[in-house]
């Protein structure tokens, strides 16, 4: 009568090793940033600008991804900006998460007028142009990290409710419920533990694509200048002033670029990694 | 005295029509009640009644469900609760959403002898072992530490079975239990749960729309029809004569095995006709 389904074990897979490791570098690097730079990232020496990446000629020992127009080395800048990526990322991600997820699960399972307010609080607030609202945040609150996160968090928690509101409902009419409700369980006991371990895999994985979300709103925003102040790296602000001379030295560009992108992409792959390891439900 | 009395009991869609029409039934002490009407006749909306499940979208008009002599209706929810708690238990329909998915079995048997009863972890994984093994369940060791998933639709009704005798309830509610296993699976599960009322003395609410599991487990039953009882009997009484037309059609509806072609006999128009014109002027009578 036992069959083969205990025994199913499932691999991790390289998604998750890959993304994960891509992170944890992250992790380390934003750590320690100061021992890990070749250089001062706000050094300038306009001798030294626009020096090309190690394997072009010209380069010079020292500078291995070249400098930008000011003559900041750019290997050092990346380093230091994933201080501001990654902490925007962690702390904005979080707080966006539990908010969200608070409210979406009290909707879902509690139903009824609570249902009915924070559904309607979604739909209000989902109508406003995330954009502009950001920016009109910044502009009131004054630029800054604290204002980033509170923006993304601000803007970002109906994500995380509509989804997890959906997800909860879904849980809410199975028979389990049911009978923890004739065991005796209450409301609140029903919903701690019997729905949020449940809605929890849809939650992960929203929270590591929230995660991706931030670092990108975070480059948006320093794009157009209303992060940090403007001295500091950032990869949104390395982006912007490459951008204007992409035509003579492309590297000022790229390099930036393409970190933020293995690192919003590390971001999801890690949400779906962990989804196919943890989730105990084959799906 | 019977354990468990429903007396006229109403229950509508809030701001709808009623779906329970003054519905009295009885269940004493060790009795196998049948629940039987077709689909959307209220029987599993008798079951969450007593149990205090209802949806949100529903509402109790009138009428009172006592449970060992004391009126649920009249409780408040945390009181009663904890009363259907420490009485009742349910078996329901699908094992496979029956089950929390998330957390392992142990857990979900010992439960309510934890939180109920105060019993220890340690005597309360006891008895878990001990009913698994009453169920039948190989290695019942191995399957408390196992995830829903693990186990197969069969096991997993065995696991909900053990689950809702483990606080040696006075009255259990089965809601379909058998309908969504396969023909060779259900006979087995039926045989399990007769087995163990009759060990263990549980009254039994069994909801079902088969007359033929009816005929097998049940001591007495009441047809529905649009959440009204249109009969009452004992078990052997119905199937010799059933007293209602309507009941008389479904009885000779029931496909029999012998002939499997021939007796798909519907319920015919007239006896439709008439059993509505019933509920109708019921309707009238309760508002007049």
């Amino acid at each position: 009568m036992l069959d083969g389904r205990s025994m199913v074990r499932r691999r991790a897979g390289a998604r998750l090793w890959l993304s994960a490791g891509w992170l944890g570098l992250l992790c380390v690097i934003a750590v320690f940033a100061p021992w890990i730079a070749p250089k001062d990232p706000l050094a300038q020496d306009l001798f030294l600008g626009r020096l090309p990446p190690f394997w072009v000629a010209g380069a010079e020992p020292g500078y291995l991804l070249g400098t930008d127009s000011l003559g900041r080395d750019v290997l050092s800048r990346i380093l230091y900006g994933v201080r501001v990526a990654l902490s925007v990322a962690l702390v904005a991600g979080t707080i966006t998460c539990i908010v969200g997820a608070t409210l979406g699960l009290m909707a879902g399972f509690l139903r009824g007028w609570v249902d009915l307010v924070i559904s309607r609080f979604i739909d209000i607030w989902m109508a406003f142009p995330p954009v502009l609202f950001s920016i009109l945040l910044i502009a009131v609150l004054g630029p800054g990290l604290f204002s980033i996160i509170l923006a993304i968090v601000v803007i970002d928690w109906t994500r995380f409710a509509r989804v997890v509101r959906a997800e909860a409902m879904a849980q809410g009419a199975m028979d389990y419920v049911a009978s923890a409700r004739v065991a005796g369980r209450g409301r609140l006991g029903t919903m701690v533990r019997e729905i949020l371990p449940n809605v929890l895999p849809t939650i992960v994985v929203l929270l590591t694509l929230e995660m991706g979300i931030a670092v990108i709103v975070e480059a948006i925003l320093s794009f157009v200048n209303l992060s940090i102040a403007t001295d500091d790296p950032t990869w949104g602000g390395m982006i912007a002033e490459g951008r204007t001379s992409v035509h003579q030295a492309w590297w000022v560009l790229v390099f930036p670029l393409v970190t933020l992108f293995l690192t919003v992409l590390a971001f999801s792959q890690l949400g779906e990694g962990l989804k196919d390891r943890f989730d105990p439900v084959l799906r | 005295m019977s354990f468990l009395s429903i007396r006229e009991l109403s229950v509508r869609l809030k701001g709808g029509p009623p779906l329970l029409r003054r519905v009295s039934l009885d269940v004493a002490a060790g009795e196998v009640r049948g629940l039987v009407g077709e689909s959307g006749a209220g029987k599993s909306m008798i079951g969450k009644a007593v149990l205090g499940i209802l949806p949100g979208s529903v509402e109790v008009t009138g009428g009172e469900i006592r449970l060992d002599g004391v009126d649920l209706l009249a409780l408040p929810p945390a009181e009663r609760r904890r009363r259907i708690g420490a009485t009742a238990a349910l078996i329901p329909q699908d094992p496979l959403t029956a089950l929390n998915p998330s957390r392992r079995i142990g857990g979900q048997i010992t439960d309510r002898l934890v939180d109920i009863l105060g019993w220890e972890r340690g005597r309360a994984e006891a008895r878990a072992r001990e009913l698994l093994a009453e169920v039948q369940i190989p290695e019942p060791e191995r399957v408390l530490r196992n995830y829903p998933h693990e186990l197969s639709g069969g096991m997993r009704q065995r696991i909900l079975i053990a689950s809702a005798f483990a606080a040696e309830p006075k009255l259990i509610v089965a809601d379909e239990p058998t309908t969504a296993l396969d023909v060779t699976v259900q006979k087995q599960i039926l045989k399990l749960i007769a087995g163990m009322q009759a060990r263990h003395g549980t009254a039994l609410l069994f909801v079902t729309h088969d007359l033929g599991v009816v005929s097998k487990v049940c001591q007495s039953l009441s047809v529905l029809y649009a959440g009204m009882v249109v009969e009452d009997a004992r078990v052997r009484d119905f199937f010799a004569a059933p007293k209602h037309a309507y009941s008389a059609a479904l009885l000779a509806a029931t496909p029999k095995y012998t002939d499997p072609m021939a007796s798909l006999t519907p319920v015919p128009d007239a006896v439709i006709e008439a059993v509505r014109a019933e509920v109708a002027a019921a309707d009238r009578g309760g508002h007049g």
